[in-house]
């Protein structure tokens, strides 16, 4: 649906575009649009699906309550908006407002999920995979449910009187003015320029951590092999905990970006971001990085074309049968290596 | 077989002492199948399959259309079961065709991916499906022996009950059969299975098209009962997951674990946390408009509660199947 409510915004503005120039190929410039907003998104995606694909590098789980961390995320972030009537700020002001949102959620998220593993996942280390699965869902739906009472909470800053289940409003802190000329044919707004300047970024600072830094090296070792990496002298636990640290805190970036992207959050965005942000992991290569950044445009591409050419209601089908035949035919995705069951 | 007997004293004492729980008792059977269903495949298989809710809907759909007035087939309740039961194995099959061959977690995702784009082409498929508005009003069933399916939980839940036992028998006989064996097997070890001459793929897929055929059952009786499909997305995400809880508090591959654990779940989604919420209002602790007074608004916390607790502290279900079972290590 925020793909939709974005597109409905963006898609006249390029159809009107195109009427004032006919000479122009009538079908290149919501192509173009499409392109924007797909990549727009599905950098938002990317940053998610790191955090799936970290930990299941990490610890081979699928973690199914990612996704629904992220929503807990976006409704700190309303709140505090809310609390500090960021709205009324305006020019520098609302970018320091901004800052602030991203930071707080980042914290946030990052220490929820380093929680969650040390109370949940943390005892299971050693039961079967899909012991540790069932658990992961269990949390998911934990987290749906504590969004869904936060939604419902008589706080005044959601507006009075709105259900709980309802989506929220999230204020618009950023622009949607098309920061491009006219004569382009394509907008290219102040939120398409947050999403780019905030995830890259972010992708090149964890890049450099996993490259370059000790804890990015232990971080390796632990995903080859955590025995061996325990008794080379690292503490795979604390290791496993940073790796939950850094997903969730990417996570929490994720979902501000996404609230002031698409204006909207509710309690179920978790799960439809999670399952997108999932399938990108799975079509890079689940484990791998660059995998998860490729698969995340892919999967926001593809989810801007089926709205545009195929119909929105089809959207979802399409990306998770991506996903069923990633898996079916290509387990190992477009850049990961080919997994093999340790016996 | 205490508790089917325990369920038919229940039946014939309900009446004249005015329990009323005759009523809510037929939403536990119908889940009951569901969750001897999942029972078959993750219980017994080893295969975690998060996609059940597909399977009702497609058995809600095919007793749909096998008895509403408005397609040509028009059959009995007996018969369009039988059809119902077809579409579900058939279904099954086709989704384990090209799947079973995966790793534990990645055909967990599968199935649930399965699960979403069954309710998008049934939402979608709206010449066959009525789209959101459900195939409906179905005729209620006429048989003999039951009596008039008016207004009275009773003969719903007579028939429902005798549904269950059959499935029951059927299930405890498939698990002691040759195939039965196989799948405990492939749970246990596929290695170890295939060495002594197992066809993986072919056991699961019989496993499968079983679990799904008694999805879709309870699927049709579930259309049955309400005379109407209700909406695709009623057959969302939280029912496969409400399906899961079933067989873990129950035991997984445990028959009597499941009958309990379709009763402790939906007792505590359907009986408890209404009685709960209305309490919480009487006293005045919460009031209806408070998102906390409604007793939906906990079902994903209940879910999700019960599966994390259930995995840390009783892996094994509140009923756990007889047959030693492999403590560490197991197969992903």
């Amino acid at each position: 649906m925020h793909i939709l409510h974005h597109l409905a915004a963006a898609v006249p503005l390029a159809l009107a575009a195109s009427t004032d120039a006919p000479e122009a190929a009538s079908w290149v410039d919501p192509l173009l649009q499409q392109l924007v907003t797909g990549l727009s998104n599905g950098m938002i995606i990317a940053l998610i699906a790191i955090g799936y694909t970290m930990v299941y590098g990490i610890i081979e789980l699928i973690n199914f309550a990612h996704g629904d961390l992220c929503t807990l995320g976006a409704f700190l972030a309303l709140t505090i908006a809310g609390a500090l009537g960021v709205e009324a700020w305006g020019g520098l002001g609302g970018a320091s407002g901004v800052v602030i949102l991203l930071l707080a959620s980042a914290v946030f998220c990052a220490g929820l999920n380093w929680t969650i593993d040390y109370v949940v996942y943390r005892p299971l280390r050693n039961a079967p995979k899909l012991t540790l699965l069932v658990s992961a869902i269990g949390c998911s739906f934990i987290l749906v449910n504590v969004a869904l009472f936060w939604g419902g909470l008589p706080m005044g800053v959601f507006g009075g009187g709105v259900a709980a289940a309802a989506p929220k409003d999230f204020p618009g802190l950023v622009s949607d003015d098309n920061l491009l000329p006219a004569a382009w044919h394509v907008t290219f707004t102040a939120s398409d320029l947050l999403v780019v300047s905030v995830t890259l970024p972010l992708m090149v600072a964890l890049t450099v951590l996993v490259r370059y830094t000790k804890l990015g090296k232990a971080m390796r070792a632990v995903a080859q092999n955590p025995t061996a990496a325990s008794l080379m002298g690292i503490d795979v636990d604390r290791v496993i905990g940073s790796t939950f640290l850094i997903g969730g805190a990417l996570g929490g970036f994720a979902s501000v970006i996404y609230a002031l992207y698409n204006n909207t959050i509710s309690f179920q965005m978790g799960y439809r971001t999670g399952m997108d942000a999932f399938t990108a992991a799975v079509l890079g290569g689940i484990g791998s990085m660059p995998g998860a950044v490729v698969g995340g445009l892919v999967i926001g591409l593809v989810r801007a074309l089926s709205d545009g050419y195929l119909e929105a209601r089809w959207t979802n089908s399409v990306v998770f049968g991506i996903l069923i035949l990633t898996l079916v035919f290509r387990p190992s995705g477009l850049l990961g290596a080919k997994l093999r069951d340790k016996v | 077989m205490l508790l089917l007997a325990a369920a038919v004293v229940l039946g014939i004492i309900d009446g004249p002492l005015k329990l009323g729980l005759v009523d809510p008792m037929r939403g536990v059977l119908i889940f009951a199948l569901l969750g001897l269903g999942l029972n078959i495949v993750t219980g017994f298989t080893g295969l975690l399959h998060l996609g059940m809710a597909a399977f009702m809907a497609i058995g809600a759909y095919a007793f749909a259309i096998s008895t509403c007035d408005i397609y040509p087939f028009q059959l009995g309740f007996w018969p369009a079961l039988g059809v119902t039961a077809v579409a579900g194995a058939l279904a099954g099959f086709l989704l384990g065709a090209p799947t079973l061959g995966l790793r534990g977690d990645y055909l967990a995702i599968v199935t649930l991916g399965f699960g979403e784009i069954a309710q998008d082409v049934l939402k979608n498929l709206d010449a066959i499906t009525k789209g959101t508005q459900g195939i409906n009003p179905l005729p209620p069933p006429s048989l003999p022996l039951f009596g008039e399916f008016g207004s009275s939980p009773a003969p719903w839940y007579w028939l429902f009950l005798a549904i269950t036992v059959l499935a029951v028998f059927a299930c405890r006989n498939l698990e002691r059969s040759r195939t039965g064996r196989a799948w405990l097997a492939v749970r246990e070890d596929e290695l170890a299975a295939s060495c002594m001459g197992i066809a993986p793929i072919p056991v699961k897929m019989y496993a499968f098209a079983t679990g799904a055929a008694l999805a879709a059952i309870a699927g049709g009786m579930w259309a049955s009962l309400y005379a109407s499909t209700g909406e695709p997305g009623n057959y969302d995400f939280q029912i496969s997951i409400l399906a899961l809880c079933i067989v873990i508090v129950g035991g997984m591959g445990s028959i009597n674990g499941v009958l309990v654990g379709a009763l402790a779940m939906i007792g505590v989604a359907n009986i408890a946390l209404p009685k709960l919420a209305s309490w919480l209002q009487q006293k005045g602790v919460v009031n209806a408009s408070n998102v906390l007074g409604s007793p939906n608004n906990w079902k994903y916390l209940v879910f999700g509660l019960v599966l994390v607790v259930m995995m840390r502290v009783r892996p094994d279900g509140l009923l756990p199947a007889r047959l030693e079972r492999r403590k560490a290590g197991g197969s992903a």
